[in-house]
């Protein structure tokens, strides 16, 4: 029936249909050298947002909130990359940047070697949020009070052209994927769910359109201990059944442990150290990186950390320190951080990792620099 | 995706339940259900209309033909067991007839209101920004002026009847329903399930239809049913200043300027057609707070 052919137009299509374009774009362009090595899922390059803050009579700029500045990262297939940061860090906002629920000032995201929103051969928003879905912190506040659950989690299929019928069989069939009694759980309102439960629809809803990458924004930092245990279980369950990549944002350093296979420190809106999850839980470089992982609880009480390795608010981002961003709360910092702003590089001997940070720069001028490089 | 979930046993009654979507409305008709009071209030109000809708089968009088003979009798007399009025008219005939223009004249007034004011208040509501704020200043400008003042302004221009007064209450009711339905609508578009909706490709149309209208219009037209009690009073006032419909017309607001000066030989009956206006508007005052509960879906 014309349902099923519904079904297999939304499972396959999507899929073949990029890869379609593929094949035509890598011949005449000069992405054709990467075809041969790993690409990317996603690339992001020089990614960046600053909100006006406006006011006054006339409504001018007032300020402007520099919340994400010149993020650039890449995403494996299959990989899960987690973003850690104090809160106001731009976690959020980088989320909502690669979704495209806000746009970017500048930068570019590059989807499985199709630049996205591109005018010709590019990605498509609409067919981005095929590839790429989110699930937001809020479980409650991200499904609507007014829609039975099994409603929301169709609707998706339902708006990219899925028959009402077959794409709520889709929901159902996601219910049982995420551990919930679809003939229980359907037609239930989201308030007359846990938050552990709400959590799982809102993890059903984002895998609803069969994305490749899923975004999680701090997922499961709303939940108890016990029940944010289960839906990581769950979430790396799926990842396997359904051959995902996930990006996934949080505050909490050991979830991000767990879960992550590389890790991206964010601090005011920049990316401060990027690596391999071990190399940079083991050996943090970043001064803020230490700081942060130094903030961990120890699970030894003989070992407890008595002294707060940070102090203070992170500085407002309306107007940042000149130079390095994070020199105001460095204990390392120098003249030199204060004029230049530190590139992103790998530091030497270590070309998994990045980390943004003079003292990691042979001859930046930093009297450390030297000493860090010579054993 | 086949290889992954294996469907229930039985789907098809889960989908059912689930496709249906109108459980939602069952649900506010089991609350409402033991809400007695709001029951009985929706009574009254059903009994009303359907004593306007036939009027002519609720009394053996035309209320349009008095006699000096009968001028104002009591409460009681024979015949006419409501009385008469100041020139010998059935006070029950009149009530009767009456009822359909005060009716007529506090719920379109409000219906129209509830459809313009909320499509513009929506709209503004969703679309932010510019369009947003040229909807609102002007909103602005009509709230400057108390509806009242405004309604007698209009009909003091256009000149008084029955359609007159409705555009005047219209008008006047507008802004109100503009306010609440934008701030409703605003409230909503922010929350995540509209940015996930937005974020699983839906456009501005589908997003509106199945996320922010089913959010926002149960409490709008709860709002909308409290007016039609303000609605009655206001069109039975601007009656009463010989602003609404004109005599010989029955209805309650000019009944009961016509009737005023009888006050001190039958207060009784020229009490009554204010009876009437305080029946009606406390039952659909009633009636949108039992809906305004029932409809509460987290309770």
């Amino acid at each position: 029936m014309s349902v099923a052919k519904d079904a297999a137009l939304l499972v396959g299509a999507p899929r073949s249909n990029v890869r379609g374009k593929l094949g035509r774009s890598t011949v005449d362009t000069d992405r054709g050298e990467l075809v041969g090595q790993t690409r990317p899922l996603l690339a992001v390059e020089n990614l960046t947002k600053h909100f006006a803050l406006k006011g006054g009579l006339l409504n001018r700029t007032k300020a402007v909130v520099q919340a994400v500045d010149g993020v650039s990262f890449d995403v494996q297939t299959g990989e899960t990359l987690g973003i850690v940061g104090e809160s106001g860090c731009g976690k959020s906002t980088t989320a909502r940047l690669l979704m495209h629920l806000i746009p970017p000032d500048i930068g570019s995201i590059v989807f499985d070697g199709l630049v996205v929103g591109a005018a010709d051969g590019g990605l498509s928003h609409r067919e981005l949020h095929r590839q790429m879905q989110m699930v937001f912190q809020e479980s409650y506040a991200s499904l609507n009070p007014r829609l039975p659950v099994a409603m929301s989690i169709a609707f998706g299929p339902f708006v990219h052209g899925l028959a009402k019928p077959a794409a709520l069989k889709r929901a159902m069939e996601l219910l049982e994927a995420v551990g919930l009694d679809p003939m229980v759980f359907a037609n239930r309102y989201p308030h007359e769910l846990s938050g552990g439960q709400r959590q799982r629809i809102n993890i059903a809803r984002a895998l609803a359109l069969e994305p490749r990458l899923v975004i999680l924004d701090e997922a499961v930092s709303a939940l108890d201990k016990s029940v944010e245990a289960q839906v990581l279980n769950l979430l790396v369950d799926l990842k396997a059944q359904f051959d995902l990549t996930y990006v996934f944002i949080s505050h909490d350093l050991n979830v991000v442990r767990y879960i992550s296979d590389r890790v991206m420190v964010m601090y005011l809106g920049k990316v401060v150290e990027i690596g391999p999850v071990d190399h940079l839980y083991r050996d943090p470089q970043h001064p803020y990186t230490q700081a942060l992982l130094s903030a961990m609880p120890s699970m030894d009480p003989r070992r407890r950390t008595l002294k707060a390795p940070l102090t203070g608010d992170p500085p407002n981002p309306i107007s940042p320190p000149s130079g390095c961003r994070f020199r105001t709360r460095c204990p390392f910092a120098e003249a030199v951080c204060e004029t230049a702003s530190p590139a992103l590089l790998a530091p030497p001997g270590e070309e998994l990792r990045a980390v943004a940070c003079h003292m990691h720069v042979p001859g930046s001028g930093h009297s450390r620099a030297a000493t860090m490089v010579s054993p | 995706m086949a290889d992954v979930a294996v469907l229930p046993a039985d789907p098809a009654s889960a989908f059912k339940r689930a496709q249906q979507g109108k459980s939602y409305w069952r649900r506010v008709w089991e609350r409402l259900r033991d809400d007695k009071v709001t029951l009985a209030v929706i009574g009254v109000l059903v009994m009303l209309l359907v004593m306007v809708v036939f009027a002519p089968w609720f009394t053996v009088h035309d209320p349009y033909t008095g006699s000096v003979l009968r001028r104002l009798k009591p409460v009681g007399t024979p015949g006419h067991w409501l009385g008469t009025d100041e020139v010998g008219r059935d006070l029950w005939a009149r009530m009767v007839f009456g009822g359909r223009l005060s009716l007529l004249a506090g719920v379109v007034p409000v219906f129209l209101a509830l459809l313009i004011g909320g499509f513009l208040g929506v709209a503004a509501g969703y679309a932010g920004g510019l369009v947003n704020s040229a909807i609102m200043r002007l909103t602005d400008v009509l709230y400057a002026f108390p509806s009242i003042l405004l309604a007698i302004a209009i009909t003091g221009i256009l000149g008084s009847g029955l359609q007159n007064t409705i555009l005047a209450l219209t008008i006047s009711f507008i802004p109100p329903i503009i306010r609440i339905s934008e701030s409703l609508t605003t409230q909503v578009r922010h929350l995540d399930f509209v940015e996930a909706a937005r974020a699983s490709g839906a456009g501005p149309l589908t997003i509106m239809r199945y996320h922010i209208l089913n959010n926002v219009l149960g409490p709008i037209l709860v709002y909308a049913t409290s007016l039609i009690s303000i609605c009655i009073i206001l069109a039975a006032g601007l009656s009463f200043l010989g602003l609404g419909v004109t005599p010989p017309s029955a209805e309650w607001g000019l009944m009961l300027n016509n009737l005023r000066q009888a006050l001190w030989v039958s207060p009784l009956v020229a009490a009554l057609p204010g009876v009437m206006i305080f029946i009606t508007s406390m039952c659909f005052n009633l009636m949108s707070d039992g809906l305004r509960q029932a409809m509460d879906v987290r309770l």
